[in-house]
């Protein structure tokens, strides 16, 4: 039997403990810092980008409008066939009624600019809608153009030079009449939500690119999530483990990488080219986003299949359950809930995809919602991306809103698969 | 003993496809193993294993860790199927057939041959379909209230009865450990199995829990073949009427258990008992 020797007992209190001790404090205290320092830059330039897309945007989700009364005159307009009637006219009308001492027709074109090129059209659907109205005079309420809204948002200044401006003075004289006769008014711009694209500023909305990326969403979804867990149990349940099956799951792992641009050219040359499918259809667009889709999912399915505790699937192979039973009464319904998260991550991802889309020409000019798959249309970030590039000032502001629109869409999209993992997680 | 290494038992068991139980009665046997090996991979984890197990009598596997009982219990319900690297050779028969027959279809002999694990593992369903769902996936109840006449005289059997009768929707996994493990005999003897594997059922509970355990084993015993793995003793002795005690992938010994323990043949027997390893 060894002796053991007894220790000195540690001396918790001299001078180099204290040292040690401060030292290790001071240790605890940076690895606190750069935690905080990380975070803090990260949300930092989170807000950057939000107040800066605010900052420019906000003006876009007010729209200026003139109130004006219509005369529909019997002489402009026939009741047998009100379409065929001379709206244009009775714009004129209008604007001649409010401003007795315009005459002339390039004046009273230089005046009826300040209201919205399609004046004319709301006016006629109004008369359609109600008839009764021709002899007597209708009240409407038209967006202003594209150059006064942003001179009623203060952002044209009217201290540049006439020659610098789309806008002339004696234009401002008249817009600023309407407003001290007070027809002028900034509502909540509900047509950026559901008005399609359109040439002038203040008529364009987001409603063709909701559409559309919803279609393009649904046949993503459709593709990619029944293909992606198939996949995925039989890669993880049934595949044999030898060197062909590691090589699919290194590619798969490899596909999630790709850049998405090269999906776009993927599709562009085999369903645009080969199949035939029609340019710029949602159904393109949603087959190349479920192919950026397809390694996610099934990423992620073999991940919630891996965390099913094995005693549950021996507990029902033990009971005689064969191995398809096992995995469809047990396994799967116990790792759907990370499947679903992971699923409506992956989709979240796919609605903020624009190179691929681009190229398969979901970036089409349509003036009104797709009614279907097949017809040509655009999504939202795709729509964005023409905005940014359009001269109109008014889609300075759209632009920034549109981006707006597509971040609430993406992060009502992230909360709901926050919200359902918290809902559905399961303790063993 | 013979040349072969039989006991005269032995003999007497493969002439006449009997056990002597300790009361002396001529049982027929229900699961003949014998020349059993088990590989896993280049690593031999049982070296020819030879038992008869008795019908209607608890056989228990006793032995220090890793001696493969547990191994040697999967191989009657071919469990180690599931794992890819594991091989088993030998012959291990059930009432005269082969279980690793091509013929044999797997899923029906686990029905035939059931196993309550270590560690108690209800489905996170409703008690209930713990119980109904292994009847229900090999159809032997005809209509609902077949399947819940079942599902209650299953949990009768396993003394579970009384407690969760007012509450089987609620989920498995929310009894105590106890109570999961009784639900978890309750599903296994819900399919009518003729054999009742369990390995190391109590080494999870608590004393009181174990020893409703053991009550409802030696209550099953009556109408079930149990073979029971335990690493304590006390247990064996207390349950089973035949022991078999391993060491390092060998059988050591097995006979009735009574003599066992108090008359072992064996030095390692007789060793691992009176505490001297394991």
């Amino acid at each position: 039997m060894s002796v053991s020797t007894i220790q000195a007992s540690v001396e918790w209190t001299t001078k180099a403990t204290a040292a040690h001790r401060r030292r290790r404090h001071a240790a605890d205290r940076r690895l606190r810092l750069y935690g905080i320092a990380a975070i803090s830059l990260a949300i930092g330039l989170l807000a950057i980008l939000i107040i800066s897309l605010i900052g420019t945007g906000h003006k876009a989700f007010v729209q200026t409008m003139v109130r004006v009364d219509f005369p529909i005159s019997s002489e402009r307009v026939q009741p047998e066939n009100i379409a065929a009637g001379n709206f244009r006219g009775v714009v004129s009308d209008a604007l001649s009624a409010m401003f007795p001492e315009v005459v002339g027709p390039p004046e009273l074109r230089s005046l009826g600019q300040i209201l919205t090129n399609n004046t004319q059209f709301m006016v006629r659907d109004a008369v359609i809608a109600d008839p009764s109205v021709i002899g007597g005079s209708v009240t409407l309420r038209v967006p202003a153009s594209d150059p006064f809204d942003q001179l009623n948002k203060g952002v044209v200044s009217r201290d540049i030079p006439e020659s610098q401006r789309r806008v002339s003075d004696q234009q401002i004289g008249w817009f600023d009449r309407l407003v001290s006769e007070g027809r002028v008014s900034t509502p909540f711009n509900w047509g950026l939500f559901f008005n399609a694209d359109s040439r002038f500023p203040e008529l364009a909305g987001l409603a063709g690119a909701i559409v559309g990326s919803f279609y393009a969403l649904l046949v993503c979804f459709l593709i990619s999530f029944p293909v992606g867990i198939a996949a995925a149990v039989y890669l993880e349940e049934f595949a044999p483990k030898n060197r062909f099956t590691d090589l699919i799951e290194v590619n798969i792992n490899n596909l999630a990488a790709v850049p998405s641009v090269v999906f776009g050219l993927l599709g562009l040359a085999v369903f645009l080219g080969w199949f035939g499918l029609p340019r710029s259809a949602p159904l393109v667009g949603g087959m190349v986003l479920a192919l950026m889709t397809l390694p996610t999912i099934i990423i992620v399915t073999r991940a919630a299949l891996k965390a099913v505790p094995p005693s549950i699937r021996e507990a029902a192979l033990g009971m005689g359950a064969s191995h398809h039973q096992m995995i469809a009464h047990h396994v799967l319904p116990l790792a759907l809930p990370g499947i679903l998260t992971g699923t409506i991550i992956g989709l979240a991802q796919a609605l903020g995809e624009t190179a691929p889309l681009l190229l398969v020409g979901m970036n089409a000019f349509i003036t009104s919602p797709p009614g279907g798959v097949m017809e040509a249309s655009t999504a939202l970030p795709t729509q964005v991306f023409i905005w940014a590039d359009s001269p109109e000032r008014g889609f300075v502001a759209r632009t920034s809103a549109g981006i707006l629109v597509l971040l609430g869409f993406l992060m009502v999209m992230n909360a709901v698969a926050i919200f359902l993992r918290q809902r559905l997680e399961r303790t063993w | 003993m013979n040349e072969a290494g039989m006991t005269a038992a032995g003999v007497e068991a493969a002439r006449s496809g009997t056990v002597r139980t300790p009361d002396g009665e001529l049982s027929k046997v229900k699961i003949a193993a014998s020349g059993v090996r088990v590989y896993y991979g280049e690593k031999q984890a049982l070296f020819d294993v030879s038992i008869d197990i008795p019908e209607r009598a608890v056989t228990a596997f006793i032995g220090p860790s890793g001696c493969g009982k547990s191994t040697f219990l999967r191989c009657f319900n071919r469990m180690n199927d599931t794992i890819d690297i594991a091989r088993v050779t030998g012959k291990i028969e059930l009432d005269g057939r082969d279980i690793h027959d091509p013929d044999i279809d797997v899923v029906e002999l686990r029905a035939r041959v059931g196993m309550v694990f270590q560690k108690p593992n209800p489905f996170p369903k409703s008690i209930y379909e713990n119980v109904a769902y292994g009847p229900r996936i090999h159809g032997i109840a005809r209509s609902k209230p077949d399947l819940e006449e079942i599902v209650m005289r299953s949990l009768q059997r396993a003394g579970l009865v009384d407690e969760v009768k007012d509450r089987l929707a609620e989920p498995g996994t929310g009894l105590s450990g106890g109570q999961q493990q009784r639900l978890c005999i309750a599903r296994a003897i819900a399919v009518n199995p003729e054999v009742i594997l369990m390995d190391e059922p109590c080494s999870a509970l608590d004393p009181i829990a174990t020893a409703r355990i053991e009550e409802l084993i030696d209550e099953l015993r009556e109408n079930y073949t149990i073979v029971i793995v335990t690493h304590s003793m006390q247990q064996a002795a207390r349950v089973s009427q035949r022991t078999a005690m391993f060491h390092i992938g060998h059988l050591v010994e097995e006979g009735p258990t009574d003599m066992m323990f108090t008359n072992p043949r064996e030095k390692r027997t007789q060793d691992y008992i009176t505490g001297r390893f394991g």
